[in-house]
């Protein structure tokens, strides 16, 4: 990320920021304590059966709630694809259940994933064959066991799709500057799918750039590297140094953590899972204000000569709120649900994303025009010529 | 969910030239979900609040994944459970009242960075010397056009899932780095695409890492400690390899002369 900022500040354009992959089979959050969620694969999704109980005040332990009082909502409601729906429709099901009051665990924070059947059909070893890995993970997490009781999941967001704008070459809008992998916005359109990330970092840097980078580099040849007393250098170095000095000088009362946690909630709520106007334009304000108590109260102790991982991360929390900002600014602006991006105001009668692709079949392209102000809007058309986009269903 | 009253006895170490000294903690009303970071974590918040310095530790991943965490627990590399690194190690492992000591690797390849980070450079280095194959880039080959029998799978596989934390180092009464080497020499000795460069790679790697650690003298305290169940099996092949290599080298030598004497 802050090598990605960096690029932008300095007018790299950042695209599509909105499309926010969220994961559907993370382990529900059980403290505020902790540091992250676990992520687990998506393939346990190949097997397990997602449920909650029909009754919201059933507290019975899920083994012994009977068949006929379990929901298996997503082969009720998608049967065609049934637990195997893409992440954004098992993610917002999930959450539906939870806020429906159906939560399960502790916190009733979580839907049941759900392995007896498979277990039955295929015999504990080849369940244990296929995830034994990540049922003990589970294990040891939460303190319960999968093979015996069902685990318990909740969807948790992963990443912004988006990356700075690259063209087909992978270049960005600033010659010379070409961004591969995950950091680049342009493989992933407004879903990522299962392992695209790894794919395109593979793809990227194996069969595209090898062929494309070249034609930039050769007319380039025995062109000296600038030397680190050029003015671009200097004034790179003085930039650093200059936000160091200003990190450590504030002194003031909060630890980065606290801001950190209070971002990543305003975020969870409002640009999360589901995003409405109303709630976009209260996180804008609530970040901004938050940015400023940041740069006015924020506690760094120690020195910049030495490690000091608070400065360093005192660092990566300062880019966080300007790219929450404008995740906030791009889903603000736009207005249609589409793939990692669901609009409350925009949906189909059933609940399902509504795009609208005549007013935005386009890549957002932001360009950063400085501190606390509004993006700019660059857009690139998408021109579909073989395969249309059309409204999708599962059911 | 119950908690947990702790008394710490952390190594403190401004920097590498600081002697360095155990400080003590209390740290009370921990939940015993924590990973024994989140309880740093929380240590840490309440030292800032203090106005005192936060604990330096190494993490990233946090899923046993990376191997960037890594801090001797009670004696132990990684601490008291076994196959475990210690970001996933849970507080419910340790008692109310418990007293625990927690200091970084202790070994002369490692130099402490900062109370608990330790510069594990020393493992690049022998990454560098052979850590790879060199694969040309271009068209690729069909994915299933080099077949693996999966019994050569799985061993590569196992020898894989090293993930360089540095914990069999730190176990080693000779701070040797046998394990961590000979996992990563057999993860690419093993496959077909790691064939070309197996004996200079083996050479390579193994003399680097005499260049900075000790040497092995079959303790195996490594494999006990080790978090992702590397087995010392691997040293032995590593040896072998070397042996092989050395006898390959000498005849490539002999050869040569031959071709002289001949001329
Ligand atoms: C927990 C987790 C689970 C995931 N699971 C999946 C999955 O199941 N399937 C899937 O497809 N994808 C998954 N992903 C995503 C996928 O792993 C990433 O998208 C992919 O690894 C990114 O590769 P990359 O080469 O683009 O970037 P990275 O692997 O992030 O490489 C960037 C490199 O740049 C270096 N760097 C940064 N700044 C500088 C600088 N200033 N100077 C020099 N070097 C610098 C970094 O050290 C790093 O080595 C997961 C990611 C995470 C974190
Ligand atoms: S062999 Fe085990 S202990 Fe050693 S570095 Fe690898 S994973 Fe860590
Ligand atoms: S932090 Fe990655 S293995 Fe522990």
């Amino acid at each position: 990320m802050t090598a990605a900022w960096r690029a932008h500040k300095k007018g790299a354009y950042f695209a599509n920021p909105c499309f926010t992959q969220i994961h559907p089979t993370c382990i529900p959050v059980s403290g505020d304590y902790q540091s992250k969620l676990t992520l687990m694969s998506e393939s346990l999704r190949n097997d397990g059966r997602i449920w909650v109980p029909k009754n919201p005040n059933d507290t019975r332990p899920p083994n012994q709630i009977p068949e006929e009082e379990r929901d298996y909502y997503l082969e009720r409601m998608y049967p065609s694809f049934a637990n195997l729906v893409p992440r954004d429709v098992a993610s917002r099901a999930a959450k539906r259940m939870v806020d429906a009051g159906y939560g399960v665990g502790p916190l009733k924070n979580g839907v049941y994933l759900d392995f007896k059947t498979a277990i039955e059909r295929l015999g504990r070893s080849v369940i244990e064959q296929r995830y034994g890995n990540l049922f003990d993970m589970y294990e040891n997490i939460a303190g319960e066991n999968p093979y015996e009781v069902p685990m318990r999941i909740y969807p948790a967001v992963h990443y912004t799709m988006g990356g700075l704008w690259v063209d087909y070459n992978l270049m960005s809008n600033l010659p010379g500057l070409f961004v591969l992998g995950e950091a680049n916005f342009s493989d992933h359109g407004a879903n990522r799918l299962g392992a695209s990330a790894l794919m395109q970092g593979l793809a990227d840097g194996y069969f595209i750039l090898p062929t494309t980078i070249a034609g930039d580099l050769a007319p380039q040849l025995n062109t000296p590297v600038p030397s680190t007393d050029s003015p671009a250098f200097r004034e790179a170095e003085e930039g650093v140094r200059e936000q160091i000095n200003r990190l450590l000088s504030i002194k003031g009362s909060r630890s980065v953590d606290s801001f950190h946690r209070e971002l990543g909630k305003l975020m969870w709520d409002y640009c999360g899972m589901a995003r409405n106007a109303e709630g976009l334009k209260h996180a804008r304000q609530r970040i901004a204000e938050l940015r400023e108590e940041f740069w006015k109260d924020v506690k760094v102790l120690g020195e910049g000569e030495s490690l000091n991982q608070s400065l360093e991360k005192a660092g990566r929390v300062a880019d966080f709120f300007e790219l929450a900002e404008l995740m906030c600014q791009d889903a603000l602006h736009r207005e249609e649900s589409c793939g990692g991006h669901f609009r409350e105001e925009y949906q189909t009668p059933d609940g399902e994303a509504q795009r609208d692709d005549e007013h935005f079949a386009y890549v957002a392209a932001w360009e950063y025009c400085g501190p606390g102000k509004d993006a700019k809007l660059h857009k690139e058309d998408l021109v579909f010529e073989y395969v249309h986009p059309t409204q999708r269903s599962y059911k | 969910m119950s908690t947990l009253n702790l008394t710490l006895k952390v190594w403190r170490q401004a920097g590498p030239n600081d002697p360095g000294r155990f400080e003590v903690y209390e740290a009370n009303g921990i939940n015993e979900d924590m990973s024994f970071l989140e309880m740093l974590d929380v240590v840490n918040e309440r030292l800032i609040a203090e106005n005192k310095e936060p604990i330096a530790f190494d993490h990233d991943c946090r899923e046993g994944i990376c191997g960037s965490c890594g801090m001797v627990i009670n004696g132990v590399p990684h601490g008291p459970k076994k196959l475990t690194t210690t970001c996933q190690l849970h507080m419910r492992n340790f008692k109310d009242g418990d007293t625990i000591v927690v200091e970084p690797w202790r070994a002369t390849a490692f130099p402490v960075i900062k109370d608990l980070v330790v510069d594990r450079s020393a493992f690049d280095k022998i990454i560098q010397a052979g850590g790879y194959i060199t694969a040309p880039t271009g068209a690729a080959r069909d994915a299933n056009s080099i077949l693996i029998p999966k019994q050569i799978a799985d061993q590569a596989f196992d020898a894989a899932a090293c993930i360089g934390c540095g914990a069999c180092v730190a176990a080693c009464p000779n701070g040797a780095a046998q394990l961590f080497t000979a996992a990563k020499i057999a993860h690419l000795n093993l496959l077909p695409q790691g064939q070309p460069e197996r004996w200079s790679r083996t050479v390579a790697m193994v003399d680097t890492m005499e260049e900075y650690f000790g040497s092995c003298t079959n303790y195996a305290e490594c494999e006990a400690v080790c978090p992702k169940g590397i087995s010392i099996e691997f040293i032995a092949k590593m040896n072998r390899d070397y042996l092989k290599a050395k006898f390959k080298d000498r005849r490539a030598v002999v050869k040569v002369d031959m071709t002289e004497a001949a001329g």
